[in-house]
């Protein structure tokens, strides 16, 4: 007779962690399945970890989770062929306890995480993949079958957690095939360098770590973003485009890659590092209008499954685990009452868009269609701005003041006097 | 235990119907100057049914004393029977030091006599020295998976043991009419009290890979990845008239049998020609070809310590240069064979 | 029939890799793992199991994460699993190491018999494949070793039949139970294991026991103490004098291997009889 639990988790990643955990320490009986060698061992992130979520899971982890660096400085390139433009903000403060957010490797600390998990009471298999759910004739999911011998298992609510794809969800008609201008294709590499070394290139000691976002020249125009992280003795770089943006441009994300590790900007920063992984990973990044159906009667869907990634921010982990303890929450709600419907459960929707996940993703719900629409924020303005800065502060004889205006007329030139405008006033709108 | 007690030198000389087996005339040159150092006999140990003729041979290797049991229970290897003949020879005449051939029996019988006479045992050894003045004995093998060769000693206990792969040692030139002292001993076991019995033995000679006879050995490691890159080696092989040898990775990841694993735990080999294509050269793997004539390796990474052992290196991605060398070998081949030159070499 | 199998947690040595330039290992990466050939012990014990029934369980000595290799017997089917863990036991050879496994034994023994012991042909870290045959010496039963097939097993008349691989073939050979095997890989392949032994060893904890909880152990023959073998020296094995870099692009690397190979003629004479 296959086992009954009253709660089954798919997928060992933040959001499912997050669910099991909450769920277990409620005294429930949870189930955690997860397809990989173990928690982590296939995950793939940048690499920010946000406390503030974190935290609301397991207070003070830092004291005990497998962190790298406390990120102490965010740097923002804005990048060219041979020039950039940089600001960033750097706060000592964050490097004191509590700290702001964290760099991580997540075959690490999704493996502890999921490990806390198991502390507070629940079962965790892995090398077990969910192959789909097990819907009863009224449409009610009552468990799920994976792919081993006798492979049944119950449940009175599932949590899918299966992060970006979500076949799991699709099987179950909650969302189609993700268009693809609503994924991004992220590619990155983790590579070994001394520490010592990793301290001296970023200017930080053994105890900070620094977050550099690269626009620009590093996604070769296309829409997306490049990255560096330090760790405590690696570095992570990456580089990510919608996936419609790869399409339209003919580009192969290992070239990108390479391009970036190439670009005389970058390069001094990588230079002798040993490549320790290759990873490639897809970002959902459809944003608001991509939220599928979230709840139906017996299943609820958490985390990247549910299309919660704040793209603009990178932000990810953290919804995920907000929402996957949400999602807890709300079946220890539909507990007390004895009922797991789609009624009941939609309770999870509602908190969710109430939520700081809701309000930010409804704010910047045009964004990636805006830049999408109008390349020439990636294309132009990045290298328009270096040529600016570059006639600015080249001392050539010429004054200042004609120096300005001939910036002026550079970009009036490229996009017309109104053009500019638009443009201006458009990037606020959807990122203000 | 008083370890003054125990002098000398011995080699199991494992015989299978009949014939001795080469690696026990390999140990007897290598027990040799260990024994020479100490100024002690060498002995080898013979057991078997009808087996005493056979002591003519070892002494002809260089043996000073043959200890002999001959008799019908001993006719097949057992553990249990043969355990029980070196065990009690072991407490009797006392060596201090003792090598097997690591073949599936001569592991198996040092395993059980280390544990029956309570001493140490060094696995798969390939180097093998003595410290004179302390009477050690100093048995070397690769150690953790890796560039390291490691010593390993046996101090407090007697007699030290060690196994020694085929074909790691040299056999010396035997001299003929050479002999020396027999010994013989009798067993005290009776069959109907025993447990094991061989109902037969299958050899299987359709066996096809012969590494240790290979005159070419194109030999292929985790670099060529997966089941297509082997058959691009393969291919290689072919082509040479060579025979296809593999690193444990490859083996261990379930593309090719054992039979084609060449290095510390698997075959011993000199081909004149050794062609090494994605293999790393960890030590493990270069014990078992080092002595090899000529040897060629081809890695896409300049620092790999392959390059340390080969004659000739090729820095170079294997899935680039593999396909052209077939090519090409072909081509010469072919042209060579038609000129008579070369007559078989082509036909593949 | 009950089934003993002793099974080991061994670093990954796939993965264990070696820094060519400085000579250290990198042991950062590699994982602990069940070794694979226990992996096949354990099911072929549980192969065994179901057809003449009984009971399987698992012995390990190790430290506390070797829990983890244990659990993994639990999913191939193992009922019970213990693991001997006490500093006492650490820096152990094989000498020591099969002692410290047949005191356990004989304690389980108290409550139970054994009728057959499995062990894996070697650990991959070692490769010595010694520990097996220790343990059937200390016990008194045969040692069968190298077994690639279990033709037969009569827990009437007690007895066994199996095959054991020697150079060039292998050998049919029977013996009375109780007998230790030491198990090829050929033996059989491992199971994908069923969701419910996936739940078992999920929520499973083997049984620890530290010396303490043995009876009549002799310390001395314990651990590194017990011992009869350490290791000297460690050294990086000598370099040659290196290759002979053959540059230029494949095209070239190319002709001139061919060249290199062709001058050697005596490579492509004919031999007698082929
Ligand atoms: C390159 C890259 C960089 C990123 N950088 C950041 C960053 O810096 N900060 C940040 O906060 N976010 C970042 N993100 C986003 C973040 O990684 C995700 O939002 C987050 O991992 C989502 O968590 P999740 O638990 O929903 O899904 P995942 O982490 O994807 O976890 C899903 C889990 O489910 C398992 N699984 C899937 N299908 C099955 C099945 N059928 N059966 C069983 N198990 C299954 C998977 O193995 C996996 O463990 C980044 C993403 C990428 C790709
Ligand atoms: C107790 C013990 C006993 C062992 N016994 C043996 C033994 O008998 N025999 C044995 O071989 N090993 C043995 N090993 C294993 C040994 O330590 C090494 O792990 C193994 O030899 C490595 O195999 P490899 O060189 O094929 O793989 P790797 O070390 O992974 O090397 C692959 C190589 O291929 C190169 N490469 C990758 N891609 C390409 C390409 N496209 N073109 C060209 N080159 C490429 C890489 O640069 C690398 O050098 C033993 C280990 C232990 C612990
Ligand atoms: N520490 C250990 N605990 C349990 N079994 C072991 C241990 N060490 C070795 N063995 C068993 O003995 C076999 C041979 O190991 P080894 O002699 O180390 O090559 C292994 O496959 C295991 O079955």
């Amino acid at each position: 007779m296959p086992e009954k639990f009253d709660v089954i988790v798919v997928g060992a990643g933040p959001a499912g962690t997050s669910c099991a955990y909450t769920c277990a320490k409620n005294g429930l009986n949870v189930l955690l399945i997860e397809r990989g060698e173990f928690p982590g061992s296939k995950n793939v992130m940048g690499g920010i970890l946000y406390r503030k979520q974190m935290e609301e899971v397991i207070p003070e982890f830092w004291k005990e989770a497998p962190l790298e660096r406390p990120v102490i400085e965010q740097r923002f390139w804005f990048l060219d062929k041979e020039s950039m433009v940089t600001t960033s903000y750097k706060d000592l403060e964050w490097g004191k306890e509590p700290c702001n957010n964290f760099t991580v490797l997540r075959a690490k600390f999704d493996k502890w995480f999921a490990s806390k998990a198991v502390e507070q009471g629940a079962t965790l298999i892995n090398e077990t993949v969910v192959t789909e759910c097990i819907v009863d004739e009224e449409g009610k999911v009552i468990g799920v079958r994976t792919d081993r011998p006798d492979g049944d298992v119950y449940a009175d609510v599932v949590v899918l957690c299966d992060g970006v794809n979500s076949l799991l969800a699709k099987k179950l008609g909650f969302h189609k095939e993700w268009k693809p201008e609503e994924v991004a294709l992220t590619v990155m590499e983790v590579m070994k360098l001394p520490k010592k070394t990793i301290n001296e290139r970023f200017n930080v000691n053994d105890d900070q770590g620094v977050s550099i976002e690269i626009f620009g020249d590093a996604t070769q125009g296309a829409l997306g973003t490049g990255f560096l992280y330090t760790n405590k003795d690696s570095i992570n770089i990456g580089v990510g485009t919608t996936l419609s943006g790869m399409i339209k441009k003919k580009m192969r994300p290992h070239h990108l890659l390479e391009y970036v590790k190439e670009h005389p900007m970058i390069q001094p920063y990588i230079e002798g590092a040993e490549s320790l992984e290759y990873l490639a990973h897809l970002i959902p990044e459809g944003g608001y209008k991509a939220i599928p159906k979230l709840v139906g009667d017996g299943v609820i869907v958490a985390g990247d499954a549910a299309q919660l990634v704040n793209a603009i921010h990178r932000e990810g982990s953290n919804m995920a685990m907000s929402s996957g303890k949400m999602a807890a929450e709300t079946i220890m709600k539909a507990k007390e009452l004895g009922e797991y419907t789609e009624r009941v459960l939609d309770s999870y929707r509602t908190e969710l868009y109430d939520s700081f996940i809701g309000k930010d993703l409804k704010k910047y719900k045009d964004t990636a269609h805006t830049f999408e629409e109008h390349p020439q924020y990636f294309e132009q303005y990045v290298p328009l701005m270096n040529r600016a800065m570059n006639t600015m502060f080249t001392v050539d004889g010429t004054a200042k003041w004609d120096k300005q205006k001939k910036i002026m007329k550079s970009f009036t030139e490229k996009r017309g006097k109104l053009g500019v405008a638009k443009d201006i006033y458009r990037a606020w709108r959807v990122v203000k | 235990m008083n370890m003054d007690e125990y002098r000398g030198v011995w080699v199991f000389i494992e015989q299978i119907e009949g014939k001795v087996l080469d690696v026990g005339l390999e140990l007897l040159g290598a027990g040799k100057e260990l024994a020479e150092k100490l100024e002690v006999d060498l002995c080898g140990v013979l057991i078997g049914n009808n087996v005493k003729h056979l002591a003519n041979e070892v002494f002809e290797y260089g043996a000073d004393k043959v200890y002999v049991i001959d008799d019908p229970i001993v006719d097949q290897y057992r553990t249990e029977t043969y355990m029980v003949a070196v065990g009690d020879l072991v407490r009797k005449y006392k060596p201090e030091i003792f090598l097997y051939g690591a073949t599936a029996n001569g592991k198996d019988l040092a395993s059980a006599v280390a544990t029956e006479v309570m001493t140490g045992l060094t696995a798969d050894t390939t180097l093998l020295d003595v410290n004179v003045e302390k009477r050690l004995f100093e048995a070397s093998r690769p150690a953790f998976g890796g560039n390291i060769m490691a010593t390993i000693l046996c101090k407090k206990h007697r007699p030290q043991m060690a196994t020694v792969r085929p074909k790691v040692m040299k056999k010396q030139e035997p001299e003929t009419g050479r002999t020396g002292e027999l010994i013989e001993e009798t067993i005290s076991l009776k069959e109907e009290n025993l447990r094991t019995k061989v109902l037969d033995i299958v050899r299987d000679t359709s066996k096809k890979v012969n590494l240790e006879d290979a005159d070419i050995i194109v030999a292929a490691g985790k670099g060529i990845k997966d089941e297509k890159g082997l058959q691009m080696v393969a291919g290689l092989a072919d082509v040479l008239n060579g025979t296809l040898g593999a690193s444990r990775d490859i083996v261990e990841a379930g593309l090719i049998s054992h039979d084609h694993q060449v290095g510390q735990t698997g075959l011993t080999v000199t081909p004149k020609l050794y062609i090494a294509i994605g293999i790393s050269g960890a030590v493990q793997h270069t014990v078992g070809m080092e002595n090899s004539e000529t040897i060629i390796a081809i890695n896409n990474d300049p620092d790999a310590a392959i390059f340390n052992k080969a004659h000739y290196g090729i820095v170079a991605d294997a899935f680039e240069i593999v396909p052209i060398l077939t090519e090409e070998f072909k081509k010469a081949l072919h042209v060579e064979a038609e000129e008579g030159d070369v007559a078989h070499a082509g036909e593949v | 029939m009950n089934i003993l199998v002793c099974i080991k947690q061994v670093p990954d040595t796939k993965i264990i890799k070696v820094n060519p330039k400085t000579n250290t290992l990198d042991r950062s990466s590699a994982p602990a793992i069940l070794n694979p050939y226990d992996a096949h012990a354990v099911e072929e014990a549980v192969r065994l199991k179901e057809v003449h029934g009984g009971k399987v369980t698992v012995l390990s000595m190790g430290p506390p994460q070797a829990k983890a290799a244990i659990k993994k017997c639990i999913e191939i089917g193992a009922d019970e699993g213990y693991l001997i863990s006490d500093r006492r036991f650490a820096g152990a050879d094989t000498l020591a190491t099969s002692y410290a496994l047949f005191k356990a034994i004989q304690k389980m023994m108290n409550e139970q018999g054994v009728d057959l012991v499995l062990c894996g042909k070697h650990a991959i870290d070692g490769d010595t494949g010694q520990t097996g045959p220790g343990i059937a010496r200390r016990m008194e039963i045969p040692p069968l070793t190298n077994v690639i097939k279990v033709e037969k097993v009569d827990t009437v008349a007690n007895e066994i039949v199996v095959h054991r691989k020697i150079e060039n073939g292998y050998e049919r050979i029977q013996s009375t139970l109780p007998c230790l095997l030491t198990v090829e890989k050929e033996i059989n392949q491992v199971a994908y294991s069923p969701l419910p032994n996936m739940l078992r060893a999920a929520r499973y904890n083997p049984i620890i026991w530290t010396v303490d909880d043995l009876d009549e152990v002799d310390i001395k023959q314990l651990g590194l103490k017990g011992s009869p073998t350490i290791v000297g020296k460690m050294w990086p094995p000598e370099k040659s004098k290196g290759a002979e870099l053959i540059e230029g692009d494949v095209k070239k690397q190319a002709t001139e291997i061919v060249a290199l190979v062709l001058s050697k003629q005596e490579l492509f004479e004919v031999k007698g009889g082929e």
